[in-house]
């Protein structure tokens, strides 16, 4: 069980975490037609926006309510209504994502109740979904920002029922904000290869995998409808991809009486076979389609290529916690060494079972100092472990969010038989990119001497 | 006399190997068959002669390798072994006249290979060009020596042919041929700026992943230079002042033993066998090679310098070897290698708590087996070669913990899901000296301590208990994917048929082996 730790300093050197909100911006695109909506001040929603574009190298529909000094002071609800207002004649938005910051949220606003006196006093506004998540940026990091979004969803959009009558063929699919859209496709593609139809939320494999539409809409381009999401509680099951997903899940069962099982990882051979064989007990088969079945095979070829060059590989990490599990879980089983492990929220349980003796809530400078404290000998994390790359020597394996000096991000896909190898490959490419040329001194040894050397143009007979 | 001739008589000369133990005790019939084994159509796999002697000699780091061929000769065989340098890398550059089909038809080989040559010293200037004939030139009679010749005279660079087309025989063959090219071009032809008694030579080894300097350590500190190299980490220069050292160690390998006894034929340097696989192993050769040098007139006291050392070293490696101990105890070792390595790292496995349930005696000498009998206490667990499938079985039945053995059953044993680690020459990391014995037990920890092992052979989802899963009641509503409605029949649980026992391969041999009449590990 990895130790959790904080360190005793004030100053935090080169963040790692994304912050709230705009973990709960991300989800929120994730849903068909959407428009995030930050309760702030409009820079919360700039520097959300930069770097969400920067990733996905998309326009990023996210808006502000632009909350001003009187404003703030007087209290926001007149800047929510408007904003709302705003948005519809613009974009005409089906759902609006309401995240506050950590402004409103240090003045204490009561925005859910005053959400629900605007929702009451304007119908004009029904055909609109608005949900509200109370996400200060002063508390958790990127992934508890889109799990208390997908919560927020949950409870304003998914009907409560007290009896069940399921669709058998019908599973949710609650995706944690670790997931690429390549990565949901992937999930998405699994279930349905056993017959099942999953309704994804939030669904950010149609919305933000990189596409070129047909028209220009102000809001998400695809993502899961407002329908599918009401037609939640009739599932037979919930798949939670991610720790972080538990009390999504546990939502919905408590709404809608949906049993649950949250996957912790879904990358790597172990957690892909306990995926697929919950896929099998739900669509009744005690088979596999040939196709998965020569995927696993697939994955453990790849593995023994790839386990000559993660075998005691020393490796530093840094992700938030359902992130960092996956990866790190999945070549501490592939021998790696998990040497350094820094995190962003302590609010995730999921972190004690990091296999490292120690998980860093810290930022990219303990990152930095830790890894070439222990030896690193690759570095795994966001676009902005660059620097610490660049010093260190090290190769940087871009995980997490942002990605901003690649581009694809969105179709990096490490989970299920087929994402674990693509990832063993990607591990292992990189241990043999290092370039290092063995020389006698390495060893102790003397050089040979010079006289043995060619001097170019001198005669020899 | 014609180059085939020339060449045909060559080969003669090297099958005759009067310090070769094997060899001599052959009949003349046997004897002119030369020492590999016949190589038998459908069922050979080890390389040809050029291949020989291109492993022998590329180590040369800064001599510039012609290869006179069409392209698969040097296109498909080149940059593909770890011998390090220290210096030039012009050795790693794939030279060669990629001769096409116009060139084999209207006979320009010689020309072609005449100006590949001048625009070799032109871009590169090296210490010496060698030339390797291959089957395709020796085939249509071009004379490399003469293209040579000229070239040398022409370009003030010497140009040395190294003639062992692939058709003549084995790899073993080819080494041979490479050294005779030594001998015949390069060996004695340039004099150390100063001699000492302390002068030596390596011969057989390549310096793979740099094995040589992790030896040479040991060296340095007993005051020992190494003069001559054929061809670890040689310059071209080193080659050609061979014949001024004291002693030559031959190592691992009677491959060029015809270069170590011509050595001491025609200049007086002797030569003896070492091998700095293993503990003991090293130890006996810094011994043997003291010993010699002191018989040539080096000061004695080096025996009690080099004594000291082996015994410094020694508890050194120990010491860190037994806090590996642990991590190895009780495993089951199959070791398919041969020669000198069926039993020089033998002793140190065991010494660790390992058990080594086999041990492969392919080109082994009778010394070599003795020495397994002695170190094993019984030859039982000796065996020549065995089958892939064979292996195979022996490793799924986890008859063993760990392979060790060369790149060709790496994947016998990586199929069978047995952790694999690389013993032979194209292995990446060096394992050489006393502390190359603890990058290999380091190595068997990281293969048979791999948390992958238990996770491949878990069973799949659905194999072992699947009685949980029932089967699902009838379909309501539409088919998610045709979008088709209906009240269809209740899902059939879809049923995996049952597995048939794998056939127990029959066999009298070595953990149940049967007699194996190819080595498909035969590379060395």
């Amino acid at each position: 069980m990895a130790k959790i730790t904080h360190p005793k300093r004030a100053l935090s050197t080169n963040p790692l975490k994304s912050s709230t909100p705009l973990g709960a911006a991300l989800a929120y695109l994730g849903i068909e037609r959407a428009i995030p909506l930050f309760h702030g001040s409009q820079g919360c929603t700039a520097f959300a926006m930069v770097h969400l574009v920067r990733h996905f190298k998309e326009a990023v529909p996210l808006q502000t309510t632009a909350m001003n000094e009187v404003s703030t002071i007087l209290g926001g609800a007149d800047q929510i209504e408007e904003a709302i207002e705003n948005l519809r004649k613009k974009s005409n938005p089906r759902f609006i994502g309401i995240a506050s910051t950590a402004l409103t949220e240090t003045r204490g606003e009561d925005v859910m109740g005053e959400l629900k006196e605007i929702v009451r006093r304007r119908d004009d506004f029904a055909d609109t979904a608005v949900v509200y998540a109370s996400t200060p940026d002063f508390e958790g990091a990127l992934e508890d920002g889109w799990a208390k979004a997908v919560e927020a969803i949950i409870d304003a959009l998914v009907p409560e029922t007290t009896e069940r009558d399921p669709d058998l063929r019908q599973v949710n699919l609650l995706c944690g904000s670790h997931l690429t859209p390549a990565e949901v496709e992937e999930l998405v593609r699994l279930i349905r290869a056993f017959g099942l139809s999953p309704i994804v939320l939030p669904d950010i494999s149609t919305s933000l995998d990189g596409h070129v539409s047909d028209d220009w809409r102000g809001t998400s381009l695809g993502g899961t409808t407002i329908e599918d999401i009401g037609r939640m509680d009739r599932s037979a099951f919930t798949l939670a991809i991610g720790e972080s997903m538990r009390g999504a899940a546990k939502k919905l069962e408590d709404r809608a009486l949906v049993p649950f099982r949250v996957f912790q990882s879904v990358t790597g051979l172990k957690p892909v076979d306990a995926f697929i064989r919950t896929l099998m007990s739900l669509a009744g088969l005690q088979d596999a389609p040939p196709s998965i079945k020569r995927e696993r095979s697939r994955l453990m070829d790849a593995s023994l290529d790839a386990h000559f060059h993660t075998g005691g590989l020393q490796v530093a990490i840094a992700a938030d916690p359902d992130l960092l599990f996956a990866l790190s879980s999945t070549l501490a089983g592939m021998g790696a060494e998990i040497v350094t492990a820094v995190s962003t929220s302590q609010h995730n349980p999921v972190l004690e079972r990091v296999p490292a003796d120690e998980v860093v809530i810290g930022d990219l400078g303990d990152f930095e100092d830790l890894a070439r404290a222990a030896g690193a000998r690759i570095l795994v994390t966001h676009s902005h472990g660059r620097h610490a790359a660049h010093r260190l020597h090290l190769p940087l394996v871009r995980a997490g969010f942002p990605i901003f000096d690649r581009i694809g991000a969105q179709d990096i896909c490490r989970v299920g038989y087929r994402g674990t190898r693509a990832f063993l490959y990607e591990i292992a490419n990189t241990v043999q990119s290092i370039h290092h040329r063995a020389t006698p001194e390495d060893f102790g040894a003397a050089p040979i001497p010079e006289e043995f050397d060619h001097v170019p143009h001198a005669q020899t007979c | 006399m014609t180059m085939a001739d020339a060449l045909k008589d060559k080969i003669q000369d090297v099958f005759d190997e009067p310090a070769c133990g094997t060899n001599i005790s052959k009949s003349e019939q046997q004897r002119k068959k030369g020492c590999a084994k016949p190589l038998t159509p459908g069922a050979a796999a080890g390389g040809c002669a050029f291949d020989g002697a291109k492993i022998a000699l590329q180590p040369i780091v800064d001599v510039a390798h012609l290869v006179h061929a069409p392209l698969a000769c040097e296109g498909n065989g080149w940059d593909n072994r770890g011998a390090a340098s220290s210096g030039s890398e012009r050795y790693r550059t794939g030279f060669t006249t990629d001769l096409t089909e116009i060139d084999i038809v209207m006979g320009h080989g010689e020309r072609k290979l005449f100006r590949a040559i001048k625009e070799l010293v032109a871009k590169e200037n090296p210490p010496a060009i060698f030339v390797y004939s291959t089957c395709v030139p020796a085939l249509i009679g071009d004379d490399i020596d003469a293209v040579c010749k000229a070239a040398t005279e022409k370009f003030g660079t010497p140009c040395i042919p190294i003639n062992a087309p692939g058709y003549v025989g084995s790899k073993n063959l080819g080494n041979k041929l490479a050294g005779e090219a030594m001998l015949d071009h390069v060996i004695g032809t340039l004099e150390p700026e100063e001699c000492t008694p302390y002068d030596i030579n390596i011969v057989g080894d390549y310096n793979l992943s740099g094995e040589l300097w992790q030896v040479k350590p040991l060296l340095d500190k007993l005051g020992i230079r190494i003069l001559g190299s054929l061809s670890a980490d040689a310059r071209y220069r080193q080659v050609a002042m061979m014949h001024r050292a004291k002693v030559t160690m031959m190592v691992c390998s009677k491959a060029l033993i015809n270069v170590a006894r011509k050595l001491e034929e025609r200049w007086g340097v002797p030569f003896f066998e070492g091998s700095f696989y293993g503990i003991s192993d090293t130890s006996d050769s810094l011994r043997q090679m003291c010993r010699i040098m002191v018989e040539q007139g080096a000061d004695p006291e080096l025996l009690d310098r080099c004594e000291k050392l082996i015994e410094e070293e020694e508890r050194k490696i120990w010491l860190q070897l037994e806090t590996m101990r642990p991590r190895v105890e009780g495993r089951k070792v199959l070791l398919y290698t041969g020669g000198h390595k069926s039993w020089s790292v033998v002793s140190a496995l065991q010494e660790l708590g390992m058990e080594v349930i086999g041990t492969s005696v392919r080109k082994a000498t009778e010394e070599d087996k003795e020495r397994v009998k002695e170190i094993m206490q019984t030859d039982a667990h000796m065996f020549d070669n065995m089958a892939p499938k064979d292996m195979y079985r022996v490793l799924k039945e986890a008859q063993a913990d760990v392979l060790m053995s060369g790149g060709r059953s790496q994947f016998v044993a990586l199929k069978a899901k047995m952790p694999w680690v690389d013993v032979n020459q194209e292995k990446h990391e060096p394992y050489a000296g006393y502390m190359g014995m603890v990058d290999l037990v380091r190595a068997i920890d990281r293969a048979v301590n791999n948390p992958m092992w238990a996770q491949l052979r878990e069973p799949a989802p659905w194999e072992g208990d699947l009685s949980d899963i029932g089967p699902m009641p009838p379909l309501k509503g539409a088919c998610p994917v045709t979008g088709i409605k209906g009240q269809g029949p209740a899902v059939v649980p879809m049923a995996r048929p049952a597995r048939t026992p794998e056939l127990a391969a029959a066999g009298t041999g070595f953990l149940g082996a049967s007699a194996n009449p190819t080595d498909f590990e035969d590379d060395c």
